[in-house]
């Protein structure tokens, strides 16, 4: 972290960068918010562990508009997002000066809460200076311990690897995090009678209250006026005012960003009712893999996505019924 | 008071649930809500805050206003129906019915909204104590006793038993429904409740949150705090969602809108988030055209509008949905602290 | 036992057809006195690739219980290359709606030529018929627009 620090007070002191943007430590152990930097005193309350799991490649849509460049930390999987704005035009590559920051897996406080852990006071061993693998976190309600790994974000578990795409310069040391098939949980509804998957999707969409976090916050959907937000169109939706509007909105969200979606995870990591929704997006690169040949979006710059290019050959729709 | 052992407590629920309506917290794919009780619903009282705030069962976040039918060149008006049957929300906890006294001054103000009248009046409201109150809990800087909750009934958990106390006429009705199957508390239970509370407060009194100091935020510090500099730098994380706004237990904006059903349309009121880039959106345009502008409105509402109109009633309860749920890791403690940190520097 | 119970099911279909082809097939489809049921309700668009995945969910929404699309032969799109983003669009929109617990059958695309005046009623046929053995679509409707 203090790397990371070091470098861009001499980037803002030699007015190479206007600006830094990373994340600002927070009033609590662990919520840490994006932030901007503009001067090396500001840069005291500049943070990178554990909890800083937010995707900072969204903010520089806004980030481009500025006067100057910007510093900006992208973790191995942000940068695949960055790539794919790259390639949409959303962000300017000459705006950016890219630190890739090592990652070690991010942490999911809704994962530390789940254990039963409460009251939290202090968290060690979310910083990534030593190899902790374990949390030592100090509550209102004792000492409690958990595995570095059992709290880590679901993504982390199906980590694309710690390979950064783009960058200008690299800082800190990353960590393998993968330890699981991130196709499993689909191939596992994939599996299931339409009855039990229907029962299962409405009992998680059930919980949708529409806040718009999951679009949000994702590098993805970067439309100025989103369809469901539009007034010109009926489409605009505040609430699920019926069962049938949790499914619309969740898929053609997830249809638009199709063939886009890098699977950053950013949307299932702040969902506040916990809707695994990376299972939508993550179906889609599934049958994007089997049926138009694998492919990543935001590994690159300049490759055609797959639902804007084809082949003569390409499966008929009927594949779907006939795949079982 | 009275007490149940816990182990017939869903005995109790279904005593409830056989003459009314009951919403309790109820588990679905892993996350605790407020839902109706059913025979299976897997109820859950040890999880200190429900996603969402119980705002729904007075206020839901969809509500039919009336409907237009089309028959032919004919259109019928029907309204929408008011609540006429009574329930019981189960297990609110004492900054959620703060809450819901934040919402009465809006919605019971003249004019009357008949469709939230109608909920209050049908509505009994059993609060429980909070037993072990998390780091993000701020209640205590508004006054608020977590561990003594004021409702219409209050309820203490303990290894082994519920305590029930009626405090309100309505608390008395239901307590008579359900006697069957509550035991007189004598003078220990008394005791025992007694230290739960002292326990809890003392519990309080050690939370990150609860110094936090209010200082400078009413009716009087409109023109001061709203042209403040700080809201410029404040904003920037914000991502313009509306969770905060969805699972806040006091944020009453919503929106009307029609919704055409090919027979005819429904008109419909629902939750609205100033957050949004269409919130109050008028013929005109939009009065608040930048997030900033709409970041701060969130904050100027509760902390300086409302207390101005309401004799200094802050609309924020410090349940601390807001400070778990950002996305960006934004809440209203950042921003007191904030306005705080910047005066301490001129 | 009285006569409404007995009638039977008649599920609402909506087709989207695309104006070079489809409509044209549908159009000798009539002329050639081919019979095709009266819940096919038929949508034209300018091209297959027109068809935004909301028109599909939006059809659902308002009460049809089978939606299909039809549109010229691949290779043969009056714009070209049309009919080739509609045919990805729609397997990986027909896959995903499977993959909530949507019934496949009640989606469905076909290529129909100007000259396929019989392709098109057959098409119809069957499709009217494997969508009334799923019976009324409820998985995927909004109540509001029940009458």
């Amino acid at each position: 972290m203090q790397a990371i620090i070091n470098r861009a007070k001499e980037l803002l002191a030699d007015g190479t960068v206007a600006r830094v943007l990373g994340w600002k430590a927070g009033d609590l152990p662990y919520n840490p918010e994006p932030a901007y930097f503009e001067t090396e005193e500001s840069l005291k309350d500049f943070v990178y562990n554990g909890f800083c799991g937010a995707n900072l490649s969204k903010y520089m849509i806004e980030a481009s508009k500025l006067e100057g460049k910007t510093m900006v930390c992208l973790k191995p999987c942000d940068t695949y997002s960055f790539n794919q704005l790259i390639k949409e035009h959303r962000v300017d590559r000459e705006k950016a000066y890219i630190i890739g920051v090592g990652c070690k897996g991010k942490l999911d406080i809704e994962k530390i809460r789940k254990m039963g852990i409460k009251g939290i006071e202090s968290i060690s061993g979310a910083e990534l200076t030593e190899d902790a693998d374990t949390l030592t976190i100090q509550t209102l309600y004792g000492e409690k311990t958990c595995a570095y790994a059992d709290a880590m974000l679901e993504r982390c578990h199906v980590c694309k690897g710690k390979e950064h795409k783009i960058y200008d310069e690299l800082i800190g040391e990353s960590k393998d995090t993968k330890d699981a098939d991130r196709f499993e949980e689909v191939k596992r509804i994939e599996a299931m009678s339409p009855e039990e998957k229907f029962a299962f999707f409405q009992s998680e969409l059930s919980k949708c209250i529409r806040c718009n976090a999951c679009r949000n916050v994702c590098p993805a959907c970067s439309c100025r006026k989103c369809v469901f937000d539009s007034n010109k169109f009926d489409s605009s939706q505040k609430a699920n005012a019926d069962s049938f509007e949790e499914k619309m909105f969740h898929i053609i969200r997830a249809f638009h960003v199709a063939g886009r979606c890098t699977d950053c995870g950013e949307c299932s990591r702040v969902c506040p009712q916990g809707i695994p929704l990376h299972l939508f997006n993550r179906k889609f690169i599934k049958d994007i893999d089997e049926l138009y040949g694998e492919y990543q979006a935001g590994e690159d710059t300049t490759s055609k996505a797959p639902l804007t290019s084809y082949t003569f050959e390409d499966a008929e729709p009927s594949i779907v019924g006939k795949r079982g | 008071m009275y007490k149940i052992a816990k182990e017939n407590l869903s005995a109790l629920f279904r005593k409830i649930a056989a003459s009314q309506e009951l919403y309790l917290p109820v588990k679905v794919s892993d996350q605790v809500n407020f839902r109706v009780w059913s025979e299976d619903a897997q109820v859950d009282l040890n999880t200190l805050k429900t996603v969402k705030s119980p705002k729904d069962a007075f206020f839901p976040q969809c509500e039919n206003l009336y409907s237009v039918k089309k028959e032919g060149r004919k259109l019928s008006v029907e309204p929408g129906t008011l609540k006429e049957a009574d329930f019981v929300v189960f297990g609110m906890k004492a900054c959620d019915v703060q809450g819901i006294k934040v919402l009465d001054k809006v919605f019971l103000a003249d004019p009357v909204d008949t469709y939230y009248a109608a909920r209050r009046e049908h509505g009994t409201i059993v609060a429980m104590a909070c037993h072990e109150p998390e780091e993000s809990c701020f209640c205590k800087v508004f006054g608020i006793d977590c561990a003594d909750p004021a409702s219409d009934v209050a309820v203490w958990m303990t290894e082994k038993e519920l305590y029930w106390k009626p405090l309100t006429e309505k608390g008395q009705t239901l307590t008579e429904s359900v006697k069957e199957l509550l035991e007189r508390a004598d003078q220990k239970d008394e005791e025992t409740i007694e230290e739960e509370k002292t326990k809890i407060r003392s519990i309080v009194e050690k939370l990150p949150y609860s110094g936090l100091s209010m200082e400078g935020w009413n009716g009087d510090a409109l023109t001061e705090r709203f042209n403040s500099a700080v809201w410029e730098e404040l904003y920037k994380p914000c991502l313009a969602c509306g969770t905060c706004t969805f699972v806040c237990p006091t944020c009453q904006c919503y929106d009307i809108k029609d919704y055409d059903t090919g027979h005819g349309i429904q008109r419909y009121r629902c939750w609205d988030s100033c957050m949004y880039s269409d919130f109050t959106m008028m013929a005109h345009g939009n009065n608040r055209t930048s997030q900033m502008q709409r970041f701060r409105q969130r904050f100027m509402h509760k902390l300086v509008y409302f207390p101005a109109n309401n004799d200094g009633m802050y609309s924020c309860v410090g349940c601390g949905r807001c400070v778990e749920k950002c996305p960006a890791s934004l809440n209203i403690v950042k921003v007191v602290k904030a306005f705080q940190k910047a005066g301490g520097e001129k | 036992m009285s006569i409404e119970e007995k009638e039977e099911f008649r599920p609402k279909i909506v087709a989207f057809c695309c104006n070079w082809c489809s409509y044209a097939g549908a159009d000798l489809a009539g002329s050639s006195r081919l019979s095709y049921p009266a819940d096919v309700k038929i949508i034209r668009v300018p091209c297959s690739c027109r068809v935004n995945p909301m028109f599909i969910l939006r059809a659902f929404e308002k009460g049809a219980d089978g939606v299909i699309l039809c549109g010229c032969h691949p290779g043969d799109c009056h714009y070209s290359t049309g009919n080739f983003y509609a045919r990805r669009r729609m397997t990986l929109l027909f896959s995903m709606l499977d993959y909530i617990g949507v019934e496949n059958g009640r989606t469905r695309v076909e290529w129909v030529s100007a000259a396929e005046g019989v392709k098109f009623s057959q098409t119809m046929n069957e499709f009217v018929e494997k969508v009334r053995s799923l019976g009324k679509n409820v998985r995927l409707e909004d109540l509001r627009c029940r009458q």
